[in-house]
């Protein structure tokens, strides 16, 4: 074990730091800019990109609840996506629902996706590490096939939406609004977890699994827990996407390049870090989009993705935010032990540790 | 009934070569703990090989081996030096398959520039060509793709357990330390057991190429077929591979006679069967525990 070290595991009680003022003042610009973004750049082509940024936002944020936090590499969780998005087109032709009628779908998206997550991480679970990664491209595969293959799901053709009949001025505000929100709320919860004594446990189970069980981790509890709510949101997300794409297929809906693409973003930005993947979602869909639009000739821009991806893993493999937190970290220690003298640092809180204190 | 022998025959005579294909990606996840996805891609990758040698230069793809085993073994080598040698910490598991992946990515877009989307194949005589042995129709180009599959495997089963250097492959496999310890080049083992862990595709490629059309979306189909035989066989194990990619391609051509729609089903199907009732894969070691 490589000292993993908690951030910001030591809570001054009562006493509100200045780091706290900064990253809350930070936080809550960074929303109003968000809420005030499709008032401000009203162009349809720059809202529409925003959508898919905040899509992918929610699906990283989401993943890394629960692969971040427990070390469990999904590369399925494209299964909720997908299911998110046949649902809510089923449901919305077979209940005939029309305009923001459609929206109304998106919860129960989610929990289908939350139900589908129980006996696939039932059965996925049993496993670890590389076999765990594989069972989950296994599962990916069946939904694809069986997307393909059945009626309901239309085939090869897929499904298409009905026609919306939104002001063509503010058409794209809902979907932001809506991505948004799931978006937001996803960040919000994976944060809660991570403070608390649950997103501990499986922090302790990515550590070691077997030293944490010993301590008295129900690790199979965490962990499914941990995977079904990670599938709700990716189901929401993926239900909007389709009504905002109006088309879902086979392969577009049970695409294993979003999977990678999910997984590189919390990489990016700090795996297991709650703002990480947030930054990399950030980061990497608009760039994608860009690289997209602008080397429309041919496929030099999959060969750049390529690239990219390796740049990012081999140079960056700890992530934007860990990285940046150890070298202000770092400033910050040599300026006190200037200033006060030999001032001993707090000694470092591994999380099998505080698991020991909690379990 | 003589459908059902003929799927039986088309099984083995397949499964051999996915079974050679999947025997490189568990070797290279013995040594060095890493699934590479980029085996489908590679797979592709030698097959187009083999089709613009065949095409533009007029080289028989068999012949054209000559030029494609070396070919795969050195770009194998470069991969390993260049990416997977410098994976390291406790990310290393989750890394080494997104590295790979994009090497995958990188190799996918490369095809799709040169060649297009456009489904290839080639037909060397020996493609279309069958003979009638007590009444199935083998095509030549199985019974090639058999016996180069069957000399492959057997060449490195003997270069694992008649060879020194097989001897420190296996070391390298059982503790890497203890190996580093006892004198063993672990970079140079690795290097070299990636480098064959690919050049296998070559042959595969050919066989592959030659009995469909493909173009470079082929590799996703190929990288999960693979990957589910080498889990069903148990991660590392060459004999589990063997087995498991025998079975799985004949269940494959079996169900193919009544549901040809849900035939691929059939690897995930059975996949899931198995690891419910036994997690570690048909020949697979109890799992190490997760540091």
């Amino acid at each position: 074990m490589s000292g993993s070290t908690v951030s910001g595991g030591t809570v001054s009680g009562g006493t509100v730091s200045a780091g706290t003022v900064t990253r809350l003042t930070a936080i809550a610009a960074l929303l109003a800019f968000a809420v005030a973004f499709p008032l401000v750049f009203t162009n349809p082509a720059v809202t529409t990109d925003a959508i898919y940024t905040l899509i992918f936002v929610a699906w990283a944020a989401a993943w890394n609840t629960f692969s971040g936090y427990s070390g469990y590499l999904s590369l399925g969780h494209a299964v909720f996506f997908g299911s998110g998005a046949y649902f809510t087109a089923i449901a919305t032709h077979d209940w005939g629902l029309t305009g923001s009628q459609v929206f109304w779908l998106l919860p129960l998206a989610g929990l289908l996706g939350g139900v589908i997550a129980v006996p696939f991480g039932l059965f996925a679970l049993r496993v670890r590490r590389h076999t765990f990664v594989v069972i989950t491209i296994a599962v990916f595969f069946i939904f694809q096939l069986t997307a393909y293959n059945l009626a309901v799901t239309g085939g090869t053709s897929g499904l298409l939406a009905p026609t919306i009949n939104f002001a063509t001025a503010t058409y794209n505000n809902p979907f932001y609004y809506i991505a948004l929100g799931i978006a937001v709320g996803t960040v919000l919860i994976s944060w809660l977890i991570r403070r608390s004594r649950f997103g501990l446990q499986l922090r302790a189970i990515r550590d070691d699994e077997d030293r944490a069980r010993g301590l008295g981790v129900r690790a199979m509890r965490v962990k499914l827990s941990a995977f079904v709510f990670s599938a709700v949101p990716v189901a929401m997300v993926g239900g909007l996407w389709w009504y905002f794409i109006t088309l879902v297929d086979p392969s577009s809906g049970f695409d294993p390049l979003n999977d990678v693409a999910v997984a590189l973003m919390a990489f990016l930005g700090g795996l297991g870090t709650v703002s990480g993947p947030v930054l990399g979602a950030l980061i990497i869909e608009p760039s994608y989009l860009y690289f997209q639009q602008q080397v429309s000739a041919g496929y030099f821009f999959w060969i750049l993705y390529g690239v990219l991806f390796l740049v990012v893993i081999l140079v960056l493999p700890r992530g934007v935010i860990p990285t940046a937190a150890e070298w202000i970290g770092n400033r910050r220690d040599r300026r006190r032990r200037n200033g006060a003298g030999a001032e001993d640092r707090p000694p470092a809180t591994t999380v099998t540790g505080r698991a020991k204190e909690l379990a | 009934m003589a459908r059902f022998l003929q799927a039986v025959t088309d099984g083995i005579l397949g499964g051999a070569v996915y079974a050679l294909m999947a025997a490189g990606l568990t070797l290279i996840f013995g040594v060095m703990d890493i699934i590479n996805i980029a085996q489908g891609i590679l797979v592709v990758l030698a097959a187009y090989l083999s089709y613009a040698l065949s095409v533009h230069l007029h080289i028989d793809p068999l012949l054209g081996l000559l030029i494609t085993v070396p070919a795969m073994f050195v770009l194998g080598i470069a991969i390993e030096w260049a990416f997977m040698r410098r994976l390291r910490g406790r990310e290393r598991v989750a890394m080494s398959l997104l590295v790979s992946y994009a090497v995958a990515v990188i190799i996918e877009g490369a095809l799709y520039q040169i060649f297009g989307s456009t489904p290839v194949g080639y037909l060397p005589s020996y493609a279309v060509a069958s003979v009638h042995i007590l009444g199935f129709y083998l095509p030549y180009i199985y019974l090639i793709g058999f016996g180069l599959a069957a000399v492959a495997l057997a060449a490195i089963y003997l270069m694992l357990y008649r060879t020194k250097f097989g001897r420190s492959v296996r070391a390298t496999m059982q503790d890497r330390v203890a190996a580093r310890l006892v004198g063993i080049n672990v970079d140079r083992v690795a290097a070299l057991t990636f480098g064959i862990g690919v050049a296998v595709t070559a042959a595969g490629g050919m066989v592959f190429g030659a009995t469909n059309t493909f173009n470079p979306d082929s590799g996703y189909d190929l990288i999960s077929r693979l990957l589910s035989i080498v889990i069903l066989g148990g991660l590392g194990s060459i004999a589990g591979a063997l087995a498991a990619a025998l079975f799985m391609v004949t269940a494959e051509e079996i169900v193919n006679i009544w549901q040809p729609t849900w035939a691929t089903a059939v690897y995930y199907a059975v996949l899931v069967i198995v690891l419910l009732v036994r997690p570690t894969g048909l020949l697979g070691k109890r799992e190490a525990r997760a540091q």
